[in-house]
């Protein structure tokens, strides 16, 4: 007899729960170990050992002066940066996509191409010749940190790209679009009432990881001397290496809460038709 | 009448292509033009003159172990990286994709894979640094002393172990969809004909995987290779990866024309990156052919 055909959740050949749990678990364990280290750090009490929660209540008792002011002003820097990098997406990407989608279908792969080619130059080499740009940019516009965020909008392209695309090819934009421009609605109607709801969920998954990626940006604000979460945070542990890392935590879960929103963002629609209608894309 | 229609419809053609205007312009000011100007600098010398001088200086033995060290060090947490990381897709495989556990592996991996980079050094400095608690722990409870021939989380070694903790999320990010992309059918197909899980993926699974895990495998190569947040933020002194070199020829202010040096290695790193990278999308149109 062939016992072969094990259908686990519906996919043929998935392990079973058992070993499932154990994989899972031992990897789930190995990667807790630094992010427990890292509370225990901001634990410790000196040099007479033992534990207490100072740190973390000094931190928020004191409201974040001093020294912290820093990462204060990185993380309000970043925030102003994020805004821009979503505004660079949705005014300056997914238009271009759309006109592409409906107008110029003959310049998708060049699109496509265009949009994925910053994975393959790494930040630290396009600050090399972001430099001379920036020195530019810096005696037009002055050298405010928003003006990072032209070049936040290049590091996130791949990203906000693949989003937007996947939704976009499960929707029949063209035919949405004719269908409104025959009953009378003008570009401008076609676009914001019909398009932009249709592809709500790939445009906000686009602006989360957009905002994922600017919060963890460190490469080019370093070497352009700007000031960020990151550049902040690294400034931070040389003087307080203890609040560095609670800092950090704390980021960390911010990010982490809010890919959880995205996830739960791109479940919920799906769920509500097939749970197995979903083709998993990047 | 008809030519005023055609020439009204090529008037909006005009204008709907000067809509692609602002992107493209974007692209070239920020993408195209800051590339070209970190490859064409290391073709010039300090006074502006065209030289081959600071391509040669590719060839010195110090930038050559450096691009070495850069590469095993790539090489080793992607393969790691991706082993680890196949491993958990395959776990995760018989569940629900929109369940809880996935989207929260989902997020996780998110996370972990884009924001590492300073908070990673941070948390093996906690984890594995001299004071750490992994360190501290061997040392009362075995005697085993991490740091015996050396303190080594500081260069190139030390960097293995929070590389492979942001290259096995990536590899879960960017395996999973063809693990799913499995069908059904060929499983039964597998079944009816007398074959069991062994020859299911023996036979099928694993052939069919093959393309989309050495592209995994060349991405996460790429990735380790690019990354430079993690590396700067624990190794202060000395560069002994690519990248960090380039942070020394771009702040050098005892040397004169290394920024032109600094032109050089980028140049060097888009050359191993175009290669790594043409590679990926190779194997990811052959892996295409089964996910549709």
């Amino acid at each position: 007899m062939n016992g072969g055909l094990r259908m686990t959740g519906g996919v043929a050949h998935a392990p079973s729960r058992a070993t499932r749990m154990v994989i899972l678990g031992v990897i789930g364990l190995v990667f807790a170990v630094p992010i427990v280290a890292m509370v225990e750090f901001t634990l410790r009490k000196g040099l007479e050992g033992g534990y207490d929660a100072a740190r973390w209540i000094a931190l928020f008792q004191n409201g974040f002066t001093g020294v912290y002011k820093t990462v204060f002003v990185g993380l309000s820097n970043s925030v102003t940066l994020a805004v821009g990098t979503v505004a660079l997406v949705l005014l300056l990407l997914v238009p271009t996509m759309l006109l592409v989608h409906i107008r110029f279908p003959q310049f998708r792969r060049v699109l496509e191409l265009v949009c994925i080619l910053p994975i393959s130059i790494p930040a630290i080499v396009l600050v090399v010749g972001l430099a001379p740009v920036y020195a530019v940019i810096a005696r037009m516009f002055g050298s405010g940190v928003w003006t990072l965020a032209f070049a936040y909008g290049i590091t996130v392209l791949p990203f906000a790209y693949r989003a937007i695309q996947s939704n976009l090819d499960g929707v029949d934009v063209k035919t949405l679009s004719e269908a409104a421009r025959t009953l009378g609605a003008g570009w401008g109607t076609v676009l914001l009432r019909v398009l932009v709801p249709n592809l709500r969920r790939g445009i906000l998954a686009g602006a989360f990881i957009a905002v994922a990626v600017v919060l963890g940006e460190f490469t080019i604000a370093s070497l352009l001397n700007r000031i960020n979460l990151q550049t902040a945070l690294v400034v931070v542990s040389k003087t307080d290496p203890y609040t560095a890392v609670i800092l950090s935590l704390l980021a960390l879960s911010f990010a982490f809460l809010l890919l959880l929103l995205i996830g739960r963002l791109g479940a919920s629609p799906r769920r509500s038709r097939s749970p197995r209608s979903s083709k998993g894309t990047l | 009448m008809k030519s005023g229609r055609q020439l009204s419809s090529k008037f909006r053609g005009t204008a709907a292509a000067l809509g692609l205007l602002p992107f493209a312009v974007y692209v070239l000011l920020f993408l195209a033009v800051p590339t070209l100007i970190a490859v064409g600098t290391g073709f010039f010398d300090s006074d502006g003159a065209f030289t081959l001088s600071t391509i040669a200086a590719l060839g010195d033995p110090v930038v050559l172990s450096t691009f070495a060290s850069s590469f095993w060090l790539s090489a080793l947490t992607a393969i790691v990286g991706a082993v680890v990381g196949a491993i958990a897709c395959y776990a995760l495989l018989g569940l629900r994709p929109d369940g809880p556990v996935r989207v929260m592996v989902d997020s996780l991996s998110g996370v972990l894979a884009q924001f590492g980079g300073v908070m990673l050094a941070f948390a093996f400095v906690a984890t594995i640094g001299i004071q750490g608690m992994i360190t501290v722990y061997l040392q009362d409870t075995f005697g085993i002393d991490l740091f015996a021939n050396g303190v080594w989380l500081y260069e190139t070694p030390g960097l293995i172990l929070p590389y492979i903790y942001f290259q096995v999320p990536l590899m879960i990010i960017t395996f999973m969809p063809a693990l799913q992309s499995l069908k059904p059918q060929w499983a039964e197909a597998n079944a009816t004909l007398g074959g069991g899980t062994r020859s299911y993926w023996l036979n099928i699974a694993f052939p069919v995987l093959a393309p989309s895990f050495l592209g995994s495998l060349l991405l996460l190569f790429a990735n380790a290779f690019s990354s430079y947040a993690t590396a700067a933020a624990l190794v202060s002194q000395g560069s002994q990866i690519v990248p960090l070199q380039i942070r020394a020829a771009l702040t050098s202010e005892t040397l004169l024309g290394r920024t032109n040096l600094a032109g050089a290695l980028a140049l060097g790193m888009i050359v191993v990156m175009a290669i790594v990278m043409s590679g990926y999308s190779m194997l990811q149109s052959r892996a295409a052919r089964w996910q549709r």
